[in-house]
């Protein structure tokens, strides 16, 4: 048996345990033991409902989509705040987090003002005939808003500690700009990209707040699976609720495995050649 | 003779045209993406002119809301920091079996979808829950209730503290601890002169981002809170509850409000980040941490 | 290829890093920039390789101006100090990648049969699939030198190449860089605060201190006929002791030498441990022995003048006197250097 050198080992570690036991666990398990007590038919029929998998698509695909938007612009981003000198640019960088600090709540009715047909985007977007609130479209606008930190803040540092000799090297070997930054730039962001991609992804595929203001929620068309979730508990159905809701917590623990393995790849290149 | 000298041979993507274009279009996009909503709040919020916003805010439900929601954050982030604290000395600080796992649970409630995480919670102490029937013939209330507020709200941003500080306290090793235990010093001594000085900035960056995302936590604690008008409603949801009574304005005039704790956050993080918090943060934690090969 | 650089001056903010630096290379020539940090030689070979650019100065590849041509344009093959290897490459791809991207198309089977010969020049056959992060410090150095090598440059530059290296590994490589230079002939500039490594490896070798050039010639020249005070005590052991000049003879404490050309005031008398004479009578300079250490292959003796000066010389493993006796120094083959002002 290790004696511990530092003192405090079994106060620190029981508080730790006490909480997480008491604020993760236990709820999480009360959540799995529920859907487990319907028994498989049951569970099955519920979370392969019409309705139910139409959510699911409703939302992987609209994150799907904030994702994708959210890797080039963060990138680009990202690139600029680190490589670039220009006014403003302190200001912006931290800009850049206030998807992060912002109440979802708050989000999800200032991007519905917005994107109203009557808004300040929602306007001149509707004359040209794209409408986008009450649209999957305005889902995956909320959903990129709320992410778009990830992204920026994963590729971030990897930007800044990019060793200024593997250019010059590229360079000195006659690279352009371009060969240099599809050969050798962006294979060594690869890892740090997927890894924020991942982030952004689980969270969309969660968010709540900020999305169902500019959805419309009409089921099968513009319903998020948490919201369905929640609609079931209004209506007093638990055990469908608390079924979906774990389709939405095997997603999330899927992700956070995704994340956690792309971010152990990563280390492959961190050995300076 | 040569003429006029560049100082620096250009990097990648510095050619000025390339360069210009991506700065403009990135600025637009920042614009559009970041700034317009904020705008758009402020805009909003006293377009009925300055008088209907302070009558929305004096309101007795709006009140009461700050209220609740001030309320569950004096509960819920201190004791979240006790728990990021002790979480992140006993993680950092000594080498045991399962820490891994303890590192990937603690993470977990950051990729939940925060319905999810109401909706456990009500599985626990609602009447359809674990505790459910107990609670009700003791006749303590946890749901619908400041408490039920609180510990979801503490569910979400568990986290928060302890991911700052790990990979923080990591990074700093155990030698100075080590060292001031050599010399006799008792435990908490020892944290309190020589981890916590180290780890103050880091430990605030947690706070306050915590503080910020449990004022303004919506899913999970529209799940748990019953939102009843005037008593349970938390500000976020009285916002709600504004927009859907077609009462656009008065929402964002409460909106306002916690837009402008967003603002104060973000410049709380800039002024902490100077001060050399939040850099060490990673995707995840449990992942092994890169060999920080520094060459001679 | 011929390297000339004319009035070279680079200042970095404050800094003054090169000085009016003058230099000519000749085509096919090996020549080392030695000196201690600070001395502006790296700085050189940057902008020699167009990774810096002058404030003011001209360089000449030939009797090209190449000063405004970027770097990707003029030819060169740079060898960076710790290696810059893409470290998501393997091996092959880092050698390959100077072809991939140049403008003339290769086939894939040309460049990997360049790859190939690369691999056995530098003598790294069968590394080709391999990862930076997999292979030793010393293998990852020679693979930058085939990957600076496949563009076929006009002239090579390597910045502190075995900087990095363990003692062992640094003359091998020393040797084995010498080869392939005789082999290939292409006109090469590397920079060293090593001074045995340039000395061992350069046709020339160029002094720098403090952004200046202070001495440059062939490795003898600059070891026999040190032109001033800091090369000689740059290159090897020195010995120093004060003197004053008169009348072109330099005293010091009781001895006199010929200081032909030397300017009155005072000066610097420099000589090596190994040229050191150690008698009981006499002549020379009084001194007490004060430590004996021993080496491998001989015997390093610390003592001491009348007036507390430091002297070191080499004496053979035999060497018979025990600290503190006295005895008599001479010197042979003293340099003179004035210090007057």
């Amino acid at each position: 048996m290790a004696r511990r050198i530092l003192p405090g080992f079994h106060l620190s570690l029981g508080i730790t345990l006490v909480y997480v036991a008491i604020i993760v666990v236990l709820p999480l398990g009360a959540l799995i033991f529920k859907a487990a007590s319907l028994g498989p038919e049951d569970y099955w029929r519920i979370v392969s409902s019409d309705r139910a998998v139409a959510s699911y698509r409703v939302t992987a695909l609209c994150a799907l989509a904030a994702t994708v938007f959210n890797l080039v612009f963060g990138l680009a981003l990202a690139w600029v705040l680190v490589r670039y000198r220009f006014p403003g640019r302190r200001i912006v960088d931290a800009l850049v987090d206030l998807p992060f600090a912002l109440p979802t709540a708050v989000a999800g009715i200032a991007l519905t003002t917005l994107f109203a047909s009557n808004g300040w985007f929602g306007a001149p977007l509707a004359a040209l005939g794209i409408k986008v609130a009450y649209t999957p479209l305005g889902i995956m606008i909320a959903m990129a808003f709320t992410s778009l930190p990830f992204i920026v803040r994963t590729v971030q540092p990897v930007l800044e500690e990019l060793d200024p000799a593997l250019e010059e090297a590229g360079q000195s070997l006659g690279g352009s700009d371009w060969a240099i930054f599809f050969r050798v730039i962006l294979p060594l962001l690869t890892p740090a990209l997927l890894a924020g991609l991942s982030l952004s992804f689980a969270r969309s595929l969660g968010e709540f707040g900020a999305v169902i203001f500019i959805a419309g929620n009409q089921p099968f068309e513009t319903e998020i699976t948490a919201l369905l979730t929640f609609i079931r508990l209004e209506e007093y159905d638990y055990p469908s609720s608390a079924a979906i809701a774990t389709v939405l917590l095997m997603a999330a623990f899927v992700m956070l495995a995704v994340t956690n393995l792309l971010q152990a790849r990563a280390l492959r290149y961190t050995v300076k050649g | 003779m040569s003429t006029a000298r560049h100082t620096k041979p250009p990097r990648v993507g510095d050619a000025p045209i390339f360069r210009r274009l991506l700065i403009a279009i990135v600025l637009i996009l920042v614009v559009l993406v970041v700034v317009a909503p904020l705008a758009v709040i402020g805009v909003q919020a006293v377009s009925k002119g300055i008088g209907y916003f302070a009558r929305t805010i004096a309101q007795p439900d709006t009140r009461h809301a700050i209220l609740l929601t001030v309320a569950t954050a004096l509960i819920a982030v201190p004791i979240n920091i006790a728990f990021g604290v002790a979480a992140a000395w006993a993680i950092t600080k000594y080498d045991f079996r399962g820490r891994r796992l303890l590192l990937i649970v603690i993470e977990i409630p950051f990729s939940i979808s925060p319905i999810v995480a109401g909706v456990c919670y009500l599985f626990v102490y609602g009447l359809q829950g674990l505790f459910g029937e107990m609670l009700q013939s003791a006749d303590i209330k946890i749901l619908f209730a400041l408490p039920g507020i609180v510990l979801a709200s503490m569910f979400v941003t568990a986290p928060f503290v302890a991911r700052e500080l790990i990979p923080l306290m990591q990074a700093q090793g155990r030698d100075l601890e080590e060292a001031a235990t050599s010399l006799g010093a008792s435990g908490w001594r020892t944290f309190f002169s020589v981890t916590l000085p180290n780890i103050k900035w880091a430990l605030l960056y947690g706070v306050v981002l915590c503080n910020s995302r449990v004022m303004g936590e919506f899913g999970a604690v529209s799940v748990v809170s019953g939102n009843i008008r005037g008593q349970t409603n938390t500000l976020p949801l009285h916002i709600e509850l504004l927009y859907h009574d077609y009462n656009a304005v008065g929402a964002f005039a409460a909106a306002s409000i916690l837009a402008l704790l967003a603002v104060v956050t973000l410049i709380a993080k800039v002024a902490l980040e100077r001060r050399g918090a939040g850099r060490v943060s990673r995707p995840s934690l449990a992942a092994p941490q890169p060999a920080l090969e520094k060459i001679p | 290829m011929k390297i000339r650089l004319d009035n070279i001056v680079k200042t970095f903010e404050t800094f003054r890093a090169v000085r009016d630096v003058s230099l000519e290379i000749g085509s096919g020539e090996l020549v080392a920039l030695l000196g201690p940090s600070g001395s502006g030689k790296t700085t050189i070979l940057r902008m020699v390789a167009g990774l810096e650019f002058p404030d003011s100065g001209d360089i000449f590849f030939g009797d090209e101006n190449a000063t405004e041509i970027p770097v990707r344009h003029r030819g060169v093959g740079f060898v960076f100090q710790h290696y810059a290897l893409f470290p998501h490459m393997t091996v092959g791809e880092n050698i390959a990648f100077g072809m991939k991207v140049s403008k003339t198309r290769r086939s894939p089977t040309d460049i990997a049969a360049r790859v190939a010969d690369l691999l056995r020049l530098v003598q790294l056959d069968g590394l080709r699939d391999r990862f930076p992060g997999q292979i030793s410090g010393g293998q990852r150095q020679r693979v930058a030198l085939a990957r600076a090598l496949a563009v076929d440059p006009k002239v090579l530059l390597l910045d502190e190449p075995f900087g990095a290296l363990d003692a062992n590994v640094r003359r091998d490589l020393r040797r084995w860089l010498r080869q392939i230079h005789a082999e290939l002939g292409i006109t090469t500039l590397f920079v060293t605060h090593d001074q045995e490594e340039a000395l061992d490896l350069a046709d020339r070798v160029v002094i720098l201190d403090k952004g200046r050039i202070v001495q440059q010639g062939t490795s003898e020249e600059v070891c026999r006929q040190p032109e001033n005070a800091f090369v000689m005590n740059f290159l090897g052991d020195t010995n120093r002791l004060s003197a004053v000049v008169k009348d072109e003879r330099a005293e010091v404490l009781d001895a006199v030498y010929a200081a032909p050309g030397l300017p009155d005031g005072p000066a610097d008398l420099m000589f090596r441990p190994a040229d050191v004479a150690w008698s009981e009578q006499g002549p020379g300079l009084a001194a007490n022995v004060v430590r004996v250490i021993d080496r491998p292959d001989s015997r390093r003796v610390l003592a001491v003048t009348a007036n507390g000066q430091n002297i070191e010389f080499d004496a053979s493993p035999e060497f018979p006197a025990a600290v503190g006796s006295r005895g008599f120094l001479e010197i042979r083959r003293p340099r003179l250097f004035s210090t007057t002002a």
